[in-house]
């Protein structure tokens, strides 16, 4: 710590450079910040979900909804704690102005497998005696300024009614929260009461149950059961792919498929651009000041003190610019609208500490080995020489022909 | 000596030193070919995917859906309501007088996806016995077409590249039987991504009894709008009626835009980025040149050259490292083949397209980064005070 204003004074000995090395970092680590945002969105987005719970879907997809009659038989597989069904209902809020994830479920049933969701007691009675209710998250509710006793009404894409209308009106009944704080954020989804749903929609898809969800009592007994499941409706005309809740959601993800290669091809060459930038400025900086190291031999301090003391200084750039942009990048995320559910979380912050130490290693050890090895005669009398990477660079430069080989070494 | 000859000397004898300084003017060409190469690999995504969906469309064909269906996927058409339409006016007649409308079903299903668990969804489309005929682009690269009421199947070009398993010979189990893939085929468009039967089977295997869409053949795109007022106005029916190409771009366009923003995020952050570096590197350049500069300026050199001196330096270092960005997204990307979420809710595959326009843009923006990065730096060095100037070291 006593050093810190030796450090500073060695960043401050150059303000423009050491200005704008910052902003560069800064402006790099905001795009490393939003793009692993982006990036844990694809890879860990399920975690929280655990594996209580299994979705058993039609095996060509979970679009293909499955029939209602699947029901008593997959609650017939020992080990199961409850069974409910969930169908997508693809409405429309203004016009697809507004658009949030909607599901007709019943209501006990849901309750019994999403022990998660929190609701008063009646709220959870009205929402089973409600034909036409449905319960929405807190998120939800706050965003549209919605209130129990609210009718809302929805333009399904995909279900009509019997009379070819498109239009659902949905009576809200409750607004429901998540038990934990995890849970209380993904509170932006409404569920609607299963029996308007299908005593409306036209008599062809009467019956018609979506996808299975299904709370085991052993999480270990998972892979089991979902295999016990799949076996009973084998050979049918309604197969069945039972997996876990997680394995489900990410599935959903995954579609986006080969998105995510890109936004680490991105932050790659991101990082690179800023290692490269800041390396040759870290460089500079210390070949300027060879001198002064010189002194501070002179004066007493060992060659492994100033090997620190350079580094300490590409750490401080690095920390410094990498905090500045990743606080730029959560205020990004922040405004940004609530489509693009993309946050900052703790992965993130890891992964831009790592890469703290990774460029300062990278750009910080070659000029601090310098300033290690430095004689102090040769040094006070200026006679240092460049960088070894610059030297390595000037000789690929001379031997494919840019520069005389004297040039080189001159 | 004029302005201009003094411009050209100082500017040659200033280009002639940048090895003597490569490192940091390294800075310069390595920063803006990561920017320019991220900027012009995310656009050709973009591109690439346009011109896939974009060459789906023609504009004497007709997509005809269920009403507020925002897509075939979601869309249904009864079979009364698809015989209807097939019988409108407007479309063409084959050469044994029937329509040229096929009327066809889509359903998802999942294939594997090497490496992973979970499937991704590719469509299984089902096609009316003139639905060969709509697609002048169509042809067999392998195997054989399909036979109506067999369990058959082609693979698009492009879904049998993306997704294992879809080799001619192999089966797939849909729905408890077994189909046989017959043979691959090409289209040049959308339809590449897709797995393609007859309609008749489809719909028995899955139990359905009408369809997703209609496509019909119209004598002239300029017939479509009074079809469309025919077949919005029937009683009988509820549907959106598209030209080919609306219909496609309009499932494009959301995904389009994405892209877009993206891109343009991730370029404006790393030009800002780029552009502190430029700023960085000519500063340096010109302290390090601040008693030649000096010299030049006692010898009776102009402010104006000195300048330009400065400004040719970054312009020509940010127009070499565009240059390297376009050549570096050019090898990398160019024809890279990927697929990912369509408007349909299932895969669309692609090949990213470097396009001549993207290489100008790319280079543009590079431009745009060293002229930023080279002014100040300019002004600076040409208003050192001359005395001062001599007496650095």
């Amino acid at each position: 710590m006593k050093y810190l204003g030796l450090v500073l004074s060695g960043l401050l000995r150059r303000k423009l450079r050491t200005a704008l090395t910052l902003l560069s970092l800064v402006a790099a680590f905001t795009l490393l910040g939003l793009l692993q945002a982006v990036n844990s969105l694809f890879g860990g987005a399920a975690d929280f979900l655990g594996a209580s719970r299994l979705i058993t879907q039609a095996s060509t997809s979970f679009t293909q909804p499955l029939p209602m009659r699947l029901l008593p038989q997959i609650e017939g597989v020992p080990g199961i704690t409850a069974v409910s069904h969930s169908q997508f209902f693809g409405g429309q809020f203004q016009e697809g102005r507004g658009f949030f994830p909607q599901f007709a479920v019943n209501p006990q049933r849901l309750r019994d497998t999403y022990p998660e969701w929190v609701m008063e007691e009646d709220a959870w009675r009205d929402f089973v005696s409600t034909q036409d209710g449905a319960i929405v998250g807190r998120v939800l509710a706050d965003q549209y300024g919605w209130d129990v006793g609210d009718v809302v009404p929805l333009n399904s894409f995909i279900w009509t009614k019997a009379d070819g209308s498109r239009t659902w009106e949905w009576r809200i009944v409750g607004i429901f929260d998540g038990k934990d704080a995890e849970w209380s954020e993904r509170a932006s989804l409404m569920y609607l009461n299963y029996g308007q749903f299908d005593e409306g929609r036209s008599p062809g898809a009467r019956g018609l149950a979506g996808v299975f969800i299904v709370r085991i009592d052993d999480p270990n007994d998972a892979a089991r059961i979902a295999a016990a499941i799949d076996e009973r409706f084998d050979n049918s005309s309604d197969e069945t792919k039972t997996q876990s809740e997680a394995e489900f959601q990410l599935g959903f993800i995954r579609q986006l498929g080969d998105i995510g290669l890109i936004v680490n091809l991105i932050t790659g060459a991101v990082f690179f651009s800023i290692l490269f930038l800041t390396g040759v400025s870290m460089g500079q900086a210390v070949r300027e000041r060879i001198p002064e190291l010189a002194v501070l031999k002179c004066l007493g301090f060992t060659d492994r003190k100033v090997m620190w003391l350079v580094l300490a200084e590409a750490f401080a750039l690095c920390l410094l610019g990498a905090l500045a942009g990743m606080v730029m990048a959560s205020l990004v995320t922040l405004v940004l609208p609530p489509d693009f559910p993309v946050r900052t979380d703790l992965q993130v912050w890891v992964i831009a500490g790592i890469s703290v130490v990774v460029l300062t290693l990278l750009v910080g050890l070659p000029p601090a080995l310098t300033a290690q090895r430095l004689k102090i005669v040769d040094a006070l009398a200026g006679r240092t020489g460049e960088s070894p990477f610059e030297r390595l660079l000037r000789r690929a430069l001379a031997r494919i022909g840019l520069r005389g080989e004297q040039e080189a070494h001159a | 000596m004029s302005t201009l000859t003094q411009m050209r000397e100082i500017v040659a004898m200033n280009l002639r030193s940048i090895p003597d300084r490569l490192a940091p003017s390294l800075v310069i060409v390595v920063g803006i070919a990561g920017v320019v190469a991220v900027m012009v690999a995310l656009l050709s995504m973009s591109a690439g995917l346009s011109a896939t969906l974009g060459a789906t469309g023609r504009d004497d064909q007709v997509v005809v859906t269920r009403g507020g269906s925002n897509g075939e996927l979601s869309s249904f058409l009864a079979i009364g309501s698809a015989t209807l339409i097939r019988q409108d006016r407007a479309i063409a007649r084959g050469p044994s007088g029937q329509p040229l409308a096929s009327g066809e079903l889509i359903v998802i299903t999942e294939v594997p996806r090497p490496g992973q668990s979970t499937g991704a969804n590719v469509t299984l489309r089902g096609l009316g016995p003139v639905g060969f005929a709509l697609r002048p682009d169509f042809r067999v690269m392998q195997g054989r077409r399909f036979r109506p009421g067999v369990q058959e199947l082609m693979v698009g070009a492009g879904a049998a590249q993306e997704f294992e398993g879809l080799e001619v010979g192999n089966t797939l189990s849909f729905r408890g039987s077994t189909w046989t893939i017959v043979g691959h085929f090409s289209s040049g468009d959308a339809y590449d991504s897709e797995l393609w039967t007859d309609v008749g089977t489809l719909q028995g295997a899955w139990d359905r009894s009408g369809v997703s869409s209609v496509l019909a053949q119209v004598g002239s795109p300029a017939q479509i709008d009074a079809m469309k007022a025919r077949l919005t106005a029937d009683p009988q029916l509820d549907v959106d009626v598209r030209s080919q190409r609306d219909f496609f771009s309009g499932q494009s366009s959301g995904l389009n835009a994405t892209i877009g923003v993206l891109a343009g995020i991730v370029a404006v952050i790393m030009a800002i980025g780029a552009t502190f570096g430029a700023l960085n590197t000519m500063y340096s350049a010109v302290s390090a040149r601040t008693r030649e500069i000096g010299t030049l300026r006692a010898l009776g050199f102009g402010a104006a050259p000195v300048v330009a001196s400065v400004m040719a330096e970054a312009l020509l270092l940010s127009l070499a490292g565009g240059v390297l960005g376009a050549v570096i997204a050019y090898v990398v990307f160019n024809g890279y083949a990927v697929s990912t979420l369509g408007g349909g809710f299932t895969q669309v595959a692609f090949q990213f397209a470097v396009t001549p326009p993207l290489v100008l843009l790319g280079v543009g923006l590079a431009l745009g980064i060293g002229f930023v990065g080279g002014l100040a730096p300019g002004i600076r060095a040409a208003r050192i005070p001359v005395t001062e100037a001599l007496r650095a070291n």
